[in-house]
């Protein structure tokens, strides 16, 4: 029985020590962030990266995520002849939830992935070990600049997904089902409100702390050739993904 | 300069360093040579600080970096240059870039005089026109020659070599080491090189340091140990050259005579 529980618990032992092992890595992200030299430059380079570069990713999913909620949410709401609120239906849901969890995952798999692989590739070909002997901190230079981007990044690319969405509701719920324009509109006016947009972006922003966090650390902490960069990929991806949905249930039982 | 005091480190429960002792003598190039696997790279990099030792001190200039605080651990590694084992050039920065970054890093000097310093450093290490170009476009030796460039950018007064010839041609190795030479009587640097290349060993060394079973168990001047009857030094420079790795090799540290440690 107690073998049972050890095979069992290992993989809960191992996913809290990880989760301790970031933690670690943030508090020394924190302690770097007041220390100069402030590099804007290398901040800006990776805002364009993540938030610039996933605009298509973040554009594509926000619409369709819209356009097959406005159809799934008319289907049921016919039954009981409340179509009128498939739009605002549509809004809620892309504001608090879709929004900003759609997006982080999208932005996971393209930006939290090539953290952790470009970071793993510079942990084995020993440029993290070169950048400790120049006085030049990691942990300063790599990771306190992508986790920035991300934070500041992720609520605007969330803003572009909440909108796509919405805008692709309109055009399935009022073009082609055929609901009333300004049904529609007032609805979503009159019951989304501006906190629900509001604590949708702070969802977005603590997301992108998790997503660019866990790429960092898998990256800093890889070992082995190129094998051991593809499993620190992988398992950044698995990781963030967990963790977005964890917190994305907790953030959702505080906020609304 | 440099003084290892009863360095221990073990990985996993199993001992890497076992109680060494190393004086390492201000402007010469010491040779550290041993087997692969054989704890050279992890004794390099607990002198500049990149491991720290489970007991033990490193001095370096009188002070003891072992147990210093991560802040002053980074000034003291200001005094440091050092050319990693495949050069460790940033993969994403072109080669003018990557020699110009401890420039920029730690100085206050204009754009016009850190480009200067650049095609001095690369002009030094046998090369020219080549700071647009991206490392993945660079040669084995040519990587090694300019992370030798950034190595001596901010002309440092302790510069390590990880293996600095693995890897290379016979011709380029001799190029390597010859450059290595040249570059140490002119910048009057201290100059650590750990290496497994006996022949490469005895054309650059000032000093000979044997690494085995974890301590330092033989120093000499090249000479001295070439010339060594001991049976240990012989054994040990025999198996070196055959490239066999010391599991089994029958060699013991009590047999050692040459300034044996």
């Amino acid at each position: 029985m107690i073998r049972f529980l050890e095979f069992a618990g290992r993989p809960l032992v191992f996913f809290v020590e990880e989760c301790g092992k970031i933690l670690l890595l943030l508090l020394s992200t924190i302690s770097w962030m007041f220390r100069p030299p402030f590099r804007f430059r290398v901040m800006i380079k990776q805002m364009e990266f993540v938030g610039v570069n996933s605009l298509g990713v973040v554009l594509i999913t926000g619409a369709f995520t819209g356009m097959v909620l406005a159809l799934q949410t008319y289907h049921g709401f016919r039954m009981f002849g409340g179509e009128s609120l498939v739009g605002a239906t549509v809004a809620l849901s892309m504001t608090r939830e879709l929004g900003p969890v759609f997006t982080a995952l999208m932005v996971t798999g393209r930006v939290g992935s090539a953290m952790a692989a470009e970071l793993g590739t510079m942990k084995v070909t020993e440029q993290i070990d070169a950048l400790n002997t120049m006085s030049v901190s990691p942990i300063q230079f790599l990771v306190l600049p992508r986790i920035i981007a991300a934070i500041l990044m992720l609520p605007v690319l969330t803003i572009i997904s909440d909108f796509v969405g919405i805008v692709g509701g309109y055009f399935v719920g009022v073009g082609l089902l055929k609901i009333n324009s300004g049904i529609f509109m007032a609805k979503m006016i009159e019951i989304v409100d501006l906190e629900d947009i509001f604590n949708g972006l702070i969802k977005a922003a603590f997301f992108g702390l998790i997503l660019s966090l866990t790429g960092c650390y898998k990256g800093m902490h890889t070992i082995g050739g190129a094998e051991g960069v593809g499993k620190a990929t992988t398992q950044a991806v698995v990781l963030s993904s967990i963790l977005i949905f964890i917190s994305d249930y907790f953030l959702t039982a505080v906020m609304f | 300069m440099i003084k290892l005091i009863k360095i221990s480190k073990s990985f996993n429960g199993q001992k890497v360093l076992n109680e060494l002792d190393l004086d390492i003598d201000p402007e010469e190039i010491t040779v550290i040579i041993g087997q692969s696997g054989g704890g050279k790279s992890v004794l390099l990099k607990h002198i500049i600080g990149l491991i720290r030792p489970d007991s033990g001190q490193i001095i370096i200039d009188g002070v003891d970096i072992a147990n210093l605080n991560d802040k002053k651990l980074t000034e003291t590694r200001k005094k440091f240059g050092m050319l990693f084992q495949d050069a460790a050039l940033f993969d994403s920065m072109t080669v003018g870039e990557n020699v110009a970054f401890p420039l920029k890093e730690h100085t206050q000097l204009s754009g016009k005089e850190i480009n200067k310093i650049v095609n001095d450093k690369l002009n030094l290490v046998g090369l020219d026109n080549i700071t647009h170009k991206m490392p993945s476009e660079l040669s084995g030796g040519m990587r090694k020659r300019v992370g030798l460039a950034r190595a001596i950018a901010l002309d440092p007064k302790i510069i390590l070599f990880d293996e600095p010839t693995t890897g290379l041609d016979p011709i380029m190795r001799d190029s390597i080491d010859r450059l290595i030479v040249s570059i140490q009587k002119r910048t009057k640097a201290t100059f650590v090189v750990i290496s497994h290349d006996i022949e490469s060993t005895f054309m650059i060394a000032h000093k000979i340091a044997m690494l085995y079973q974890g301590k330092i168990v033989a120093v000499g001047t090249p000479d001295e140990i070439r010339s060594s009857n001991n049976s240990f030094v012989r054994r040990f420079i025999k198996d070196l050259k055959a490239g066999v790795r010391d599991q089994g090799s029958g060699v013991s540290s009590q047999e050692s005579g040459v300034r044996a440690c």
